[in-house]
């Protein structure tokens, strides 16, 4: 066993404040809160500075001190620094003075920001003992666990909604994993997996070790500050499945302040969300956080299809206490929301992608989000894995034989009468 | 009488058992009785109003009683109740 992290000591539960140890536990015995990871930020902060980061590879383990784990990571080491792109086509189509969108699309090794949470989940289930991983998914985590897993020669299992689309089923398969497709939806695909876990000591890495999984999500958010030459962005507009990717960006710009890596500047955080399945938008605009479990997803952006968000709560509050607000989106508008960031800068997203863009959209067109501010968009995953969602709707194939003259008359005729 | 999968976190009060059986006509009574059965147990789901905590879901045969009626969900005897912590996934 590693000698235990200097900087990590305790799980703490987030209601009631009572420590565990660092176990594959994720609940509290006795309220049943979420259990946290915490640090000592005191021992971190000599160690941790722009000097001592910007010296190690262009990873996400650069920011190390600030994930929960004992020794160093042995999953997943070459996982995230994503791009940060100055999207300045985007900016003009949306109307905000400066944009940058956050690229994990292009997140290794599974194109998705999934891969951050797995290498530390994955890493963490090494320490403890695990043979078997697992989770439960909407895609983009089965197709991470099940790469990440086989690279580290643990077995696993991957749990997700039977009607995911092709290329995120297949994209589990392919690494040898076992892949259960579950007729229900997500929400019943996260109780059976509770239940497994509790039963066969499997390390489910959104269940029992959700604590650490989590808390990989940080990550994105230490990219993004790093990124922009160490400092936190006003305004950053999130997807929301679960809420966690939201609450832990949050939670990162705020390490970062308090660490002295960036100035203490006022942040705000907005959730995007798609209108079939908005139980934390909606919750956010009826002015409660009280979040309404959505029984029936319906919406294309199947990897957001939480109906019942377990950190839904917790974002609501991160929205609030930055000023933030939530946006959701119909499908029309997800498709838009692709094609729109495609046309502007060349970046491909999943469903997730458009609905953000599109959220981004109203925010901006609302008032919300101001015109002259400057504004970061989480692109999370990549569209190759949701093409069912945009197949006819992005132009068409034109077909000609190989003949100059059919290319003149088919199309260098019609394109230029066009223009 | 149904049949109760008890998770992980309450399994030291139900000596590690993890499916009990308890008797009610709703899942409110059924939680009265577990509790007698299994002192605490009730205190543990609920919150100091009765009301079941934030981070709790009970679930009878899969379908979730915040879509059903709540506490006065009425319970059969062949019916498997569920209590799930509410923190997992995403």
């Amino acid at each position: 066993m590693d000698k235990p992290s200097p900087f990590f000591s305790n799980l703490k539960c987030r209601e009631c404040g009572r420590l565990y140890p660092k176990q594959a536990i994720h609940v509290c015995d006795f309220d049943f809160g979420p259990l946290e990871a915490v640090y000592d930020y005191d021992a971190i902060r000599p160690v941790l500075t722009r000097a001592a980061i910007e010296s190690r590879p262009h990873t996400m383990w650069r920011y190390r001190e600030l994930l929960p784990i004992d020794g160093e990571p042995t999953v997943g080491t070459q996982v995230g620094f994503t791009p940060l792109v100055k999207a300045d086509r985007l900016a003009r189509a949306l109307g905000i003075r400066e944009l940058y969108v956050k690229n994990d699309t292009v997140n290794y090794p599974t194109l998705s920001f999934k891969d951050r949470v797995v290498s530390v989940a994955l890493s963490r289930a090494r320490e403890l003992g695990f043979k078997v991983v697992a989770c439960a998914s909407t895609g983009n985590l089965a197709n991470s666990v099940a790469a990440n897993a086989a690279s580290a020669g643990l077995k696993s299992y991957v749990l997700i909604p039977a009607d995911l689309e092709q290329g995120k089923v297949l994209g589990s398969l392919v690494y040898g994993t076992n892949v259960i497709g579950i007729h229900g939806a997500y929400d019943q695909v996260n109780r059976l997996c509770s239940e497994i876990a509790g039963k066969y000591g499997w390390g489910f890495v959104n269940v029992n070790l959700r604590p650490y999984y989590a808390e990989g999500s940080k990550s994105m958010g230490y990219e993004i500050c790093e990124q922009l030459g160490w400092r936190i962005p006003q305004h950053t507009v999130i997807p929301m499945a679960s809420g966690s990717l939201l609450t832990k960006i949050h939670k990162a710009y705020g390490e970062f302040a308090r660490l002295g890596l960036v100035e203490n500047s006022p942040f705000a955080v907005y959730g995007a969300q798609a209108t079939g399945c908005a139980p934390i938008a909606h919750a956010m605009k009826r002015g409660t956080d009280i979040v309404k479990p959505v029984p029936n997803p319906k919406t294309i952006a199947k990897s957001l299809a939480i109906g019942t968000p377990a950190d839904g709560y917790y974002a609501i509050h991160a929205m609030k206490q930055t000023g933030g607000s939530a946006e959701d989106v119909t499908d029309d508008e997800v498709v838009a929301g692709i094609r729109l960031l495609a046309e502007c800068e060349g970046i491909f997203a999943e469903t997730a992608g458009g609905v953000t863009v599109s959220c981004a959209k109203k925010l901006i067109d609302a008032g919300k989000i101001p015109r002259d501010g400057s504004a970061v968009l989480c692109i999370t995953g990549h569209g190759l894995k949701t093409q069912e969602a945009i197949a006819g709707k992005c132009g068409e194939l034109r077909l000609i034989k190989p003949s100059l003259r059919e290319f003149e008359e088919h199309v260098y005729a019609k394109d230029t009468a066009a223009a | 009488m149904p049949t109760v999968l008890i998770p992980t976190p309450l399994r030291k009060l139900t000596n590690e058992l993890e499916e009990v059986s308890a008797a009610g006509a709703t899942v409110g009574e059924l939680l009265d009785n577990l509790d007698r059965a299994f002192p605490g147990l009730k205190d543990r789901v609920c919150d100091e109003a009765g009301n079941v905590r934030r981070f709790v879901n009970i679930f009878i045969n899969g379908e979730d009683i915040r879509f059903l009626e709540e506490k006065a969900t009425p319970v059969k005897d062949t019916d498997e109740i569920s209590i799930v912590p509410a923190i997992a996934g995403g």
